[in-house]
């Protein structure tokens, strides 16, 4: 019953993995009692079960995630939305409007149009159906200010960090509202455009080195330095506006 | 064979480009080249350049071509008009459209398409300059793009071609040799598997030279399939300190 393989090492497709008494876990794949990866990414074992963090992949829906998607259609009673997976969502009218919906009183592109960014939650999905959509919930619904980024799906429980703790950090120290969508989708809305930009580097950073250990030290190092170069630049942004009140 | 025409194999058995009968071209890989594509890869094998881009898993269109099923596998396979000597023309020609097939057809095993139904994936195999060999050098680097592109595989695809030459069997022929050699072997194989996904013929030979074709062939594909795992790895691994963290859930 050996594995192959030594603790966080990186295996590509096909690399046998374990034999005998394991578990696959995710990204994985029993073929002949063989355990073999599936994806390229890290090895790990735990409790006789053999998972594959991926480096790389796409977003599968699974009812109950938070996502952030595009609306790419205005249907008859309903939208269809971009969520950055192989299936597009289906959001429907009378989940958004709190009424009855009716198709000769309401306009629905009035209310959500083509380009239109929401945050979402998926309500359900199987394999032989399109996700559906819902808004009906506290923080869900448009989006109307911010910037939007993306990262690999894979890599959304690293930026969270172990008991939310890389996610807390970057929010505390930027002052910026962040919203994972577990489709890659990133949501960052803070008070002024340079406490954006340095939570979206930190976050393209984590994706970067996501590999690597050590990293919530890091990026708690990178923050404390870039904001010490943004102090400056915030009070040269403050001063010209002084100046013109007192003219 | 014309009276210019140098010899293909030589007295001490080497070949007109200075290689024994078992060795292989000189191979360069790389992933992840074009950032536009969801996963890609570049292949420089002798003289052949290929760069392949990966798209998908995604809707496909028109719809009426998804199966309720499965997801369905699109290739094109695409010579650009200056790969080689004399101009080739950008249209698809027979030839391509059956090495597109045949490509396609030598990937599908390495992938799970019963995994994400109603959906497709497209393989754009561009050839920016042929030497012989493409179809090989093509699937090995498409196999390459697929993995990158975080599409889950059974094993990596490789390919590699053996054939006849001047009544020698040699490894991974080069156009001329492809040309005026009397036999040319492709064989794709997924090494980890043990599976042969491709297996063609072009020309004449007896079965025991056809066994040691294929044997070769499968033997070149196992030093190819370390090299494309070596380039698959190379990209994750800029920044080269091995984690010893916990894997961090989401709770």
């Amino acid at each position: 019953m050996p594995t192959f393989f030594e603790a966080k090492q990186v295996v590509t497709p096909g690399e046998l993995l374990a034999e005998g008494d394991y578990q696959p876990g995710e990204n994985t794949y029993t073929e002949a009692g063989k355990i073999f990866a599936s994806r390229i990414g890290l090895v790990d074992c735990e409790n006789k079960k053999v998972n594959v963090v991926a480096l790389r992949a796409f977003y599968v829906p699974k009812p109950g995630d938070i996502v952030i998607g595009s609306v790419i259609e205005v249907g008859f009673n309903g939208w269809t939305v971009d969520i950055k997976s192989p299936y597009t969502a289906l959001l429907r009218a009378s989940d958004v409007l709190s009424r009855p919906f009716k198709p000769q009183n309401d306009e629905l592109s009035q209310v959500l149009d083509a380009g239109d960014l929401i945050v979402a939650k998926i309500a359900s999905y199987d394999r032989a159906h399109d996700p559906q959509l819902t808004v009906g919930e506290p923080g869900l619904g448009k989006i109307t200010r911010g910037q939007i980024m993306r990262v690999t799906p894979t890599k959304i429980p690293r930026i969270i960090g172990r008991k939310g703790s890389m996610i807390s950090t970057i929010k505390t120290e930027t002052n910026c509202q962040i919203i994972l969508g577990l489709n890659g989708m990133i949501l960052v809305t803070g008070k002024n455009l340079a406490e954006e930009e340095l939570a979206m580097a930190s976050i393209k950073k984590i994706e970067d080195e996501s590999h690597t250990s050590g990293l919530t030290d890091r990026i708690t190092q990178f923050l404390k330095e870039e904001k010490e170069k943004l102090v400056p630049k915030v009070e040269q942004n403050v001063e010209p506006k002084e100046e013109e009140n007192k003219q | 064979m014309t009276d210019k025409q140098e010899k293909l194999i030589d007295k001490k058995g080497i070949r007109g480009d200075g290689r024994k009968a078992d060795e292989l071209r000189s191979l360069k890989l790389e992933v992840g080249v074009l950032p536009n594509a969801d996963g890609s890869a570049y292949i420089e094998h002798g003289k052949n350049k290929i760069l392949v881009g990966v798209f998908g898993p995604r809707e496909v269109h028109p719809k009426h071509l998804s199966k309720p099923d499965r997801m369905v596998i699109k290739c094109r396979y695409h010579m650009a008009p200056f790969s080689v000597p004399e101009r080739k023309s950008p249209a698809p020609s027979r030839r391509e459209v059956e090495l597109s097939k045949v490509i396609r057809e030598s990937l599908e095993p390495a992938l799970f398409p019963e995994l994400y139904p109603r959906t497709g994936i497209d393989v754009y195999v561009e050839v920016l300059q042929a030497d012989g060999g493409t179809r090989c050098a093509s699937i090995t680097a498409a196999a390459l793009a697929i993995a990158d592109s975080g599409i889950p595989m059974r094993d990596l695809v490789v390919a590699c071609a053996a054939g006849k030459v001047e009544d020698t069997v040699v490894l991974d022929l080069y156009d001329a040799e492809d040309k005026l050699g009397s036999a040319d072997v492709p064989v794709a194989y997924m090494p980890n598997l043990n599976a042969v996904t491709l297996l063609q013929m072009d020309g004449i030979l007896t079965p025991a030279e056809l066994e040691q074709a294929v044997n070769m062939a499968m033997d070149g594909c196992k030093k190819i399939y370390a090299m494309q795992k070596e380039a698959l790895k190379t990209k994750y691994m800029n920044l080269k300190d091995e984690t010893k963290e916990e894997e961090e859930s989401v709770e």
